[in-house]
């Protein structure tokens, strides 16, 4: 027990705060993936066949490559990306881009992969006779999508994206190779400076499992607050 | 875009794609067999036994399968009777932590699948098994266990996919998988996209097969 204690004694004030940084990824992740989600979604349900092959190509590369594969990809090209671009403008600098940003948009890229399904298959799944009423009833294009189907959407997306929440929270584990410091990273520098590998990989499972415990709950009751009504 | 090193790179990964491919059918064949073992044991009146294979596909599926593997490749040879038994010869070598890890793990969601699999038969069929006599293994054996196979085709070919995904962490414990020696080849030349699109190529096109192969048995088993 005095290995997890707070100060200099103990590792608990490092878990404690990798433990903060898990969350600050996963919900930076999360959001990016929504980001990613709301572009992708219209060109995956869209008339065309171009953009529906865009949408298609998305989902599919991303759902079907290795997440370690994708944060590789990330991690070693992505300052590279950054300075070409940058280079256009005129600024040959080197630039470094920080962990914690390669890091959640490579997992962002990721779930809004999955993001995306779950939207195509909520919004497929409202009865037409919906969009049909709200063009009836003359509303605007923008206000049909705000008003009538994003808050249809919303609940049946729910469950869905609480299981994309998940995926995604185990994901940031993978992050620890690029080396930043969350719970798999300092367990993994915590082992190292101890030699208790066995106890610190516990504990890491310990806390992922409380987390994983918690936004069940959460979300639980977002769930029942977006199904008022039915 | 520099082809030159896509192509030669290709000998390589294909190379690696074995050690994927071996990872990934060793572990898949251990796991379903973990997985019909706990999804029997689900199925158990018995709360202890019911909570104990609920307590194993929770833990399994709540935590990341990096930690997974790092608690059984580094953690389990920190104990000392471990190291003096004849589980030694298996845990010091990284291929069979990998594949222990990605057992469990496969195992732990496989069991969930066959579990709703065996929910959803009608009581009726077994019921009709029980009125014709039929020994009550035999009904498990010969009624509910191709039924559940079947009804659990679609997920379990979801399973296989995302598994086929995570033999890519193998290469954490110094495997060199197809994920493994793509990241060599990219740290050594710098290249990540040209190496991304080769190695994501190949998974993409195992991922193919496997869709293909689970929607040819869904339509050969269909009833």
């Amino acid at each position: 027990m005095e290995l997890l204690a707070f100060g200099d004694t103990g590792w608990g004030d490092e878990l404690f705060r990798a433990t903060l940084m898990t969350i600050a990824v996963s919900i930076t992740a999360m959001v990016i993936g929504f980001v990613f989600a709301a572009i992708f979604t219209p060109l995956k349900l869209s008339k065309y066949k171009f953009l529906n092959f865009i949408g298609n190509t998305y989902t599919t590369v991303i759902r079907g490559v290795p997440e370690l594969l994708v944060i590789y990809l990330f991690f070693f090209g992505g300052s590279g990306a950054i300075m070409f671009v940058a280079s256009i403008f005129g600024y040959n600098e080197y630039i470094e881009i920080n962990a914690f940003v390669t890091g959640s948009f490579a997992i962002g890229i990721i779930s809004g992969a999955y993001s995306t399904e779950v939207f195509r298959g909520a919004i497929q799944s409202i009865d037409k006779g919906q969009f049909e009423a709200a063009k009836v009833l003359g509303f605007s294009k923008f206000k049909q999508l705000y008003k009538i189907i994003l808050p249809q959407m919303l609940r049946l997306a729910i469950p869905n994206l609480s299981n994309v929440w998940q995926i995604t929270l185990k994901d940031t584990s993978l992050i620890s190779v690029t080396g930043l410091v969350e719970i798999m990273r300092q367990s993994y520098i915590a082992a190292g400076s101890t030699r208790d590998p066995l106890f610190f990989y516990s504990f890491a499972a310990v806390l992922y499992l409380l987390l994983t415990f918690l936004s069940m709950k959460l979300i639980n009751r977002l769930e029942i607050k977006y199904s008022r009504g039915y | 875009m520099d082809f030159d090193l896509m192509i030669n790179s290709f000998p390589k990964l294909l190379n690696a794609t074995i050690v994927t491919l071996k990872l990934l059918s060793v572990s898949l064949i251990i796991g379903l067999f973990i997985g019909l073992f706990f999804a029997v044991l689900r199925l158990n009146k018995n709360i202890f036994i019911n909570k104990f294979a609920y307590g194993y596909s929770y833990i399994f599926r709540g935590t990341p399968l990096l930690v997974q593997i790092f608690i059984i490749y580094f953690g389990l040879g920190q104990i000392e009777s471990v190291r003096s038994s004849f589980l030694w010869v298996v845990l010091k070598e990284p291929y069979w932590c990998a594949i222990i890890a990605f057992a469990l793990n496969t195992g732990a969601y496989t069991s969930e699948i066959l579990r709703s699999a065996f929910q959803t038969i009608k009581p009726g069929i077994i019921e009709a098994g029980k009125s014709l006599g039929i020994s009550k293994k035999e009904i498990f054996y010969k009624i509910q266990i191709p039924i559940a196979i079947r009804q659990s085709l679609p997920a379990y070919g979801n399973e296989i996919i995302l598994m086929l995904k995570g033999t890519s962490l193998a290469s954490t414990v110094t495997l060199m998988d197809l994920t493994g020696v793509a990241k060599y080849i990219i740290s050594t030349t710098f290249k990540p996209i040209e190496v991304f699109i080769v190695a994501g190529g190949i998974y993409l096109f195992i991922t193919f097969l496997i869709h293909n192969l689970i929607g040819f048995l869904e339509k050969k088993y269909n009833y």
